[in-house]
């Protein structure tokens, strides 16, 4: 496919808001159960959902630049029945508007607390909305991840890895940034929110990992023989019946070298897991808010670069058509 | 966007629906024009055309871009005062100007020496106008394209059964069994031809195509026979030789409808050596036909009788001596005699074919040709009187074009073919090969130019037609030298029956002044400075060179045309035609016609729209021009106008006063009640209006088969002035025609002679029977350097170089790749889509090539016409028609090597001067890497010349002034 | 129920390209235009077609097929394009299953050309919305037009009939005859989009000849064989005998 960069940022940038709100909230969670100490709601929660919801409101505004009609926009909510990519268009905007409520209400300390435990766990209103925003973005990932993994003859995507690396890697990036974060505003959470960084890395890798070692492996169901339905061992287009392009030579196809794909692949390997990480550790190590928003924007460039490398690497049959000027 | 969504709904205006005829090529297919606001908003074939039956192609289907294109000139230009031509440099003037810049110059040069007058004309349709100009005017330089397309085919076809492919007939398909194409890409029966294979296929017939690329048509036959280029002849006489070995010929056929069985003096000392023995005893008639004052050698009494003795049998093989002592043989022998060295083996080692196929190719013709005979329960009479209770035919159809043609050696080549389908007995008759009229003519046909300098003489019209058909050397048009009338010294010795002219030689013979330098050039609807010249980069220069004096080699060139071609930038004056959709026009009888094999059909073109601009119809400038210049048919007694316009000249002209010949056939007389002949027909328009645009004569079944020889068709053709004569047209197994000319050459015959440089060219051409030799070009060039043929063919959806500035067409073909074999790249170290040169004896040039399996590995070839000269057809300067695209022509030259023949022969068939674009011999090898990725030679940019359009940078057509979506 | 189909016969289409530039001018004036074109005059001109003409080469020098091959939307029986559109511009009509797309609805988001496993449909990069071929649905509908032409721009233009139009439900149609017995087929069927648009395979024509054809009895050569009867006063067997 050709990587459009308004998708890449779309998705790239989402994932982190998804993440860094799943990063607050679970600091959240673990002080109402007194695992953590609470935070200042304003500067930390407040200002972390704000933030989270900047980066979603980005990636909306990214996706403008997708759409060839984005004053209709709102049609799209419509097919929520068949449709992953309008159950998208549902889920982001619920998304936004519950981080909205939980930053708003962490701002103006509209917490009721609506009950509290015997072991004086309180639940507090703020958590409530709080789990509908995780309930959201895990929605919102399952959504995001789907309009690619549905699309079952685009088969480096068709499958569930893909729904579980966009979780994995949107939460990985938003965890990376709250890491950062709380370095300004929360440092006892740093450690924290480092090791949690560490394990969703971690299995983030792994995960991507599994997926591209799964596309080197796979067996394309759709050839030539298949695409114009003449069994012989030798067939050649010799001409697509059009020589200027159109928009099915452009739009699926990255027209780069596989040596610049490669190259894209061991650099976001690099970029978006192990240099993050490295930083990670220096910035905890060496407590500097500078190296772990760095490591963040390292991650993000790599997955910048990872995202780039999803969409070039899946081989879309209808270039069986398009071979041959 | 209102209703958009409401996709059932047409958008609302005003709709008009108006018939007419295509255009965007020769094929010239009903048309059906829907209009919205007076925008084309649909061109639909119109079904109820004998023609194209409703379908249309890709290039009629895009009109609309041709009519609102931005390279259409709009205005009559000037090449400004002080510029170079080829610049480009134009002013725009007004049709006054024009006229009187025309009147002026013409005038003199008719008063004073009319051939310096030339007007040639390309891929038009309008022959019997321009060329009734041209005589009018008195000037013997005149042709049409014919002798840069396939004069080849038509010659040798109609030399040798009074008939021909390409718009004169063509094979039946509708009751063929067996179908054997040759070397044809698309021709200008597009649309019929497609239609009719496919029928064909369906039918359950089989297609076999014999060429050295899988294209096209060839991509559906059944069998594909890779040959290399110029071989055909080799293959057609294997054939023969293998047909004739087994007996697989019509015997009956040849014996009643051919010279096959006729007599041939053999002495070899006497003048009448490679005659016909006439019987001098007989009385005949003079005329333009094939006296029957013949003998054959009777089976039954083993003596000499007149041909066609009741109760003879003629032997078709032996060896006989008259009473006088006269060596005999009948021309069949001759004929078996010739074939003999021929045989498959011999043919396999020429033509790549092994030689199992071309045997098994002479069996399935033979026994196709034999066993599934038709027999229709047409009752019909032959011309000498008997009665025939059916009419039969033999259901193996061939068809074939440039291919063949367009090779020094075609038109033996195509006597060949044409030889062959006489024995297998399949002319003019059911799923064999079938006439359109005004076909049969006599062989040869009987319009002759002037026989000599005399012809040509101020202020008269010529004494001849500028084009004919020479039927023995006394007919040529030559000096007492034997030197040319012509400049494009047609009907010389160099080319004796060159019946369409030599157009590819004009300029560069008016440059060299050899026969003579020329006044005034007129080129109208040709692209002389690119794609039907040869030599292009030459020529070009030739177009602009000059004399000692600072003068144009070529004083004046008038260009009319419809677009910003390459050759635009070298007129002196340009003169804005009209689209087909604007204009009317004619598909006479007087020239090529649409007929369909069951009888004569001619068609017209009505305006759809108003002319763009100061778009003048051409056929409105000639007749004004003919007006000014007082030409003798343009004016009446008095010197006064006698058209008011061209539709008006259409309606009353006659041949002569008094005809009822004119230009359109249908709906003659009156009031519209005759047809082919009668007074002219006030109304003759509107009633071609109502019939969509076409007349159709149905010819009673009887009359349909067998025309050569049919005498209720005879004598119908005769009464409705389609011929003069109602005499037989017997096949030429032998050509006496083409004798003559070799006996001259020996010496052998009273009156013209070859200068002495011919005589052996003459000689060795002019073989009665046909002959394989290698193509003149390929025999002069080093095939060591140079081992592989370069052809090119026409794409389907693109004609010659005039769609280039076609908004949809160009999208199809922008640019065009050499298709080569990829053992080629192997051999030379090149990858497919790697940019290569590709080199000929003449020129180089840098190209891209594409590797393919469909092409036989000695061969390369192109898409023709699609690269064009930077700027041309208002197209971008970086549009890739001038960066990736390019033109085979720099590589073909319009002259040969010198050698014994000359040191200025044309690159033709030294019968009839067709031009042989397809004998050129190249190598190939890739472009070093440090070279720019751009096609090569380049030509500095033409810049937009005033009055054509804009060029914008998208577009979104929507048909209908008033209802524009907005987008 | 009704699925209104083209079926494309590859035996006789000669790669004309009719049926692109024809669908191209009904269309762009159409109900679905304009169809706009980029760089019309200049470098790499580019624009929408419903419809494109390929070309493939099969097998090697000289057993090579030459297949052209036209391809525009199939009008899948469950295509894929459709429930993936958020905004419901891609449908199918229960009515006659052609796949259209509501340019007032469309967002030109894509995601249907994604899904398509074809590459037909084609997003007009001006109008910003998605198009493709609409089996000419305001042809096919209009009584204005005599019956005969009620067909898509690209059937009545192909030359060669290679274009069938009609139902691929019904059981006697044209194109339902014409796939069971030539033996149609669909394109990539490993998808199960199930296309509505069928292909006919090559089909050849052979020629058998037995040797006892070649000669025969009328052989023409015969007629030539001169008679020679010795003179009957030359000498013979019958001379010398006196059995
Ligand atoms: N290498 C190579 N060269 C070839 C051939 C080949 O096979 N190989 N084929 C040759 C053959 S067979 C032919 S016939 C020639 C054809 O060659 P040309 O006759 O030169 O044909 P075109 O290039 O189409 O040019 C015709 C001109 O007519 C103009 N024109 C188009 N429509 C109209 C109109 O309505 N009115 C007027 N006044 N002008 C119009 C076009 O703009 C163009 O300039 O090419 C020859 N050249
Ligand atoms: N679409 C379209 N139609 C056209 C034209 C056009 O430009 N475009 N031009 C019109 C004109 S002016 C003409 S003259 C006709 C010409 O119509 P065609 O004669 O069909 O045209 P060419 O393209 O010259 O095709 C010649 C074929 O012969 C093959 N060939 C070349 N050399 C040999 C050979 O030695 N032996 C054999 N057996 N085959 C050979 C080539 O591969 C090619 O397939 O087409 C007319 N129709
Ligand atoms: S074949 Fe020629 S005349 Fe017929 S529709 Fe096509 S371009 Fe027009
Ligand atoms: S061919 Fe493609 S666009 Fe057409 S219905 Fe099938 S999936 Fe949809
Ligand atoms: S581009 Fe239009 S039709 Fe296609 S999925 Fe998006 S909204 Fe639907
Ligand atoms: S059916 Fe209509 S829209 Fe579809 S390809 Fe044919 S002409 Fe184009
Ligand atoms: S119009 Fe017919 S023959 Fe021509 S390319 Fe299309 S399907 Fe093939
Ligand atoms: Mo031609």
């Amino acid at each position: 496919m050709h990587p459009a960069f308004s998708v890449i940022f779309l998705t790239t940038l989402i994932g982190v808001g998804q993440g860094l709100f799943l990063a607050i909230f679970t600091g959240q969670s673990y002080s109402a159960v007194e695992l953590l100490p609470s935070e200042d709601s304003v500067a930390f929660y407040g200002t972390g959902a704000m933030i989270a919801l900047g980066f979603l409101v980005a990636g909306l505004i990214a996706s403008v630049f997708h759409l060839g009609r984005p004053e209709r926009a709102w049609r799209a909510a419509s097919q929520w029945r068949t449709s992953w990519l309008s159950r998208e268009v549902i889920a982001l905007p619920v998304l936004m508007f519950l981080v909205f409520l939980y930053g708003v209400m962490h701002f103006f300390g509209w917490d009721t607390v609506l009950f509290t435990s015997p072991t004086g766990a309180r639940l507090q209103v703020t958590l409530v909305v709080g789990t509908l925003g995780a309930i959201a973005t895990f929605a919102l990932f399952l959504c995001t991840g789907m309009i690619y993994a549905a699309v079952k003859f685009l088969q480096e995507w068709a499958s569930p890895l893909t729904v579980i690396n966009y979780l994995l890697l949107g939460t990985m990036s938003g965890f990376t940034l709250a890491t950062a974060f709380a370095s300004l505003t929360a440092p006892d959470l740093v450690h924290f929110f480092g090791v949690w960084t560490t394990l969703i890395t971690l299995a983030a890798f792994v995960t991507r990992f599994a997926s591209l070692v799964r596309n080197a492996r796979i067996k394309y169901k759709s050839s030539i023989q298949t695409a114009i339905g003449i069994r012989h061992s030798q067939i050649q287009q010799k001409s697509m019946g059009f020589m200027g392009g159109s928009v099915n030579t452009r739009d699926f196809f990255h027209h780069k070298s596989p040596q610049f794909l490669r190259t894209v692949k061991l650099l976001f390997l690099l970029l978006a897991f192990f240099a993050p990480l490295i930083l990670l550790w220096v910035g905890m190590e060496q407590n500097h808010s500078g190296i772990l928003l760095a490591a963040f924007v390292v991650q993000y460039l790599g997955l910048v670069a990872e995202r780039w490398f999803f969409f070039a690497q899946a081989n879309h049959p209808q270039n069986l058509y398009y071979q041959t000027v | 966007m209102s209703n958009i969504h409401v996709a059932e709904a047409a958008p609302e205006g005003s709709y008009e629906v108006k018939n007419t005829t295509c255009y965007m090529c020769a094929c010239r297919c009903g048309i059906r024009v829907t209009l919205r606001d007076g925008e084309v908003r649909y061109i639909q074939g119109n079904p109820d055309h004998p023609l194209n039956k409703g379908v249309i192609c890709a290039k009629g289907a895009s009109g609309i871009m041709k009519q609102y294109s931005p390279a259409r000139l709009t205005r009559p230009l000037r090449r400004k005062e002080g510029t170079e031509r080829g610049a480009a440099e134009f002013e725009p003037i007004s049709w006054d100007e024009a006229f009187e810049i025309m009147e002026t110059r013409l005038k003199k040069l008719r008063a004073t020496d009319p051939k310096k007058f030339a007007l040639f004309t390309g891929r038009d349709q309008m022959q019997a106008l321009t060329g009734l100009f041209a005589k009018q005017f008195g000037t013997p330089n005149y042709a049409a394209h014919g002798g840069f397309c396939s004069v080849n085919m038509a010659t040798g076809m109609i030399y040798t059964i009074g008939g021909s492919f390409w718009e004169f007939g063509g094979p039946d398909l509708d009751r063929a069994k067996l179908f054997v194409m040759i070397g044809t890409a698309e021709d200008h029966h597009s649309n019929p031809m497609k239609i009719a294979i496919s029928r064909f296929k369906r039918n359950g017939g089989r297609f076999i195509s014999v060429n050295p690329v899988r294209s096209g048509y060839s991509a559906i036959a059944d069998e594909w026979v890779p040959i290399k280029p110029g071989t055909d002849g080799a293959l057609l006489l294997a054939i023969i030789h293998e047909l004739i070995k087994q007996g697989l010929y019509d015997r009956d056929f040849l014996v009643k409808y051919t010279n096959a069985a006729e007599l041939v003096n053999r002495d070899e000392s006497s003048d009448a050596f490679g005659l016909f023995v006439r019987r001098e005893d007989m009385d005949v008639e003079e005329g333009c036909f094939d006296p029957q004052n013949k003998l054959w050698w009777d089976r039954l009494t083993d003596q000499p009788v007149s041909t066609l003795t009741e109760d003879a049998d003629p032997f078709l093989l032996g060896e006989y001596t008259l009473e006088d002592g006269t060596p005999v043989k009948p021309a069949f022998q001759l004929l078996k005699e010739r074939v003999e060295q021929y045989t498959p083996e011999w043919a396999a080692s020429i033509t790549g074919i092994p030689a199992e196929t071309i045997r098994r190719l002479a069996h399935e013709m033979g026994i196709v040709a034999r066993d599934e005979k038709i027999e229709l329960p047409i009752a019909w009479t032959d011309v000498w009187g008997k009665d025939h209770e059916t009419v039969t035919g033999n259901p193996v159809a061939f068809h074939a074009m440039r291919g063949l043609a367009a090779h020094s050696n075609g038109f033996q080549t195509i006597r060949a073919l044409s030889i062959l389908m006489t024995l297998l007995g399949t002319i003019d008759r059911p799923g064999g090969f079938r006439h359109k009229a005004p076909f049969p003519r006599p062989i040869p046909p009987c319009a002759k130019t002037p026989k000599g300098p005399e012809g040509v003489k101020p202020d008269t019209p010529l004494a001849g037609m500028p084009l004919g058909w020479p039927a023995d050397p006394n007919d040529l048009f030559v000096d007492d030298k034997g030197e040319p009338v012509r400049i494009d010294k047609a009907f010389s010795w160099e080319y004796p029956l060159s019946a369409h002219g030599l157009m590819h030689n004009v300029i560069t013979n008016a440059w060299r002044q050899d026969p003579y330098p020329i006044d005034t050039l007129f080129i109208f609807m040709a692209n002389m400075a690119w794609n039907s010249t040869m030599n292009t980069d030459e020529v070009r220069k030739m177009l602009n060179d000059k004399d000692d004096n600072g003068e144009y080699r070529i004083p004046f060139i008038i260009v009319a045309d419809a677009f910003e071609s390459e050759m635009t930038a070298f007129a002196d004056l340009i003169l804005p035609d009209t689209t087909y959709l604007e204009r009317h026009d004619v598909m006479s009888m007087l020239d090529r016609p649409i007929s369909e094999f069951d009888g004569p059909v001619d068609s017209v073109r009505i305006p759809v729209l108003p002319p763009t601009g100061e778009c003048r119809p051409f056929q409105e400038v000639l007749i004004e021009l003919g007006t000014r210049l007082k030409l003798p048919a343009f004016v009446k007694e008095d010197g006064s106008r006698k058209y008011r316009d061209y539709p008006d000249f259409i309606v009353n002209y006659e041949t002569e006063p008094g005809s009822g010949i004119g230009f359109l056939a249908g709906w003659r007389g009156k009031g519209g009640e005759k047809f082919m002949k009668g007074e002219p027909n006030p109304s003759q328009w509107e009633m071609y209006e109502k019939n969509n645009c076409v007349y159709h004569y149905e010819l009673p079944k009887s009359y349909q088969y067998m025309r050569n020889w049919n005498q209720g068709y005879l004598r119908w053709a005769q009464e409705h002035r389609l011929t003069r004569y109602d005499e037989p047209i017997n096949c030429h197994i032998y050509s006496e025609v083409l004798q003559k000319f070799r006996l001259a050459a020996q010496g052998k015959r009273p009156g013209k002679q070859p200068p002495a440089h011919l005589r052996q060219r003459i000689e060795t051409h002019f073989d009665p029977l046909p002959f394989y030799f290698e193509p003149l070009e390929s025999s002069l060039t080093d095939k060591h350097k140079y081992p592989l043929n370069a052809i090119t063919q026409r794409p389907m959806a693109m004609y010659h170089s005039w769609d280039s500035q076609n908004a949809w067409l160009r999208q199809i073909h922008t640019y065009n790749y050499l298709y080569v074999h990829p053992s080629l790249g192997a051999r030379h170290g090149f990858n497919d889509g790697d940019w290569i040169w590709v080199e000929s004896m003449h020129g180089k040039v840098r190209c891209m090539c594409r590797f393919s399996e469909a092409v036989e590995p000695g061969t390369v070839w192109t898409w023709n016409a699609i690269g064009k000269s930077r700027g041309a057809w208002r197209l971008s300067p970086d549009a890739d028609e001038a960066n990736k695209g390019f033109l085979l022509n720099h590589l073909i030259s319009e002259e040969l090597p010198a050698h014994d023949a000359g040191e200025h022969v044309s690159n033709s068939d030294p019968v009839t001067g067709q031009a042989g674009w397809y004998d050129v011999r190249v190598r190939v090898y890739k472009a070093r890497p440090d070279e720019p990725k751009v096609t090569a030679p380049q030509f500095a940019p033409m810049p937009a010349l005033p009055g054509t359009g804009r060029t914008p940078k998208w577009l979104a057509f929507f048909a209908g002034r008033f209802t524009k979506k907005s987008a | 129920m009704t699925q209104l189909a083209l079926v494309i016969d590859l035996n006789v289409c000669v790669g004309c390209h009719a049926c692109v530039t024809s669908c191209k001018e009904w269309n762009t004036s159409g109900s679905a235009g304009p169809l706009c074109d980029d760089n019309p005059y200049g470098a790499g001109p580019t624009g929408t077609f419903f419809n494109r003409v390929q070309t493939y080469e099969v097998g090697e020098f000289p057993n090579t097929e030459t297949v052209h091959f036209p391809k525009s939307c199939l009008h899948c029986e469950d295509p894929p394009c459709v429930p993936v559109c958020p905004t419901g511009a891609s449908y199918k009509r229960d009515k006659d299953g052609i796949v259209l797309v509501d340019y007032d609805k469309c967002i030109g988001c894509r995601y249907c050309s994604w899904a398509c496993p074809y590459g037909v449909r084609e997003i007009d990069e001006h109008q910003k919305v998605m198009k493709k071929c609409t089996l000419c649905v305001d042809r096919i509908y209009d009584e204005s037009l005599p019956e005969s032409e009620r067909k898509p721009a690209c059937v009545l233009a192909c030359p060669t009939s290679a274009r069938l139009f009609g139902d691929v439900h019904d059981p006697q149609s044209e194109v339902s005859i014409a796939i069971r017995e030539e033996g149609g087929y669909a394109l990539m069927p490993e998808w199960g989009t199930k296309p509505s648009n069928h292909y006919l395979p090559r089909r050849k024509t052979r020629l058998h000849i037995h040797e006892d054809e070649l000669v025969r009895a009328d052989n023409p050569l015969k007629k030539e064989q001169r008679e020679h009867a010795a003179p009957v006063d030359a000498p013979t067997l019958d001379d010398s005998t006196s059995w």
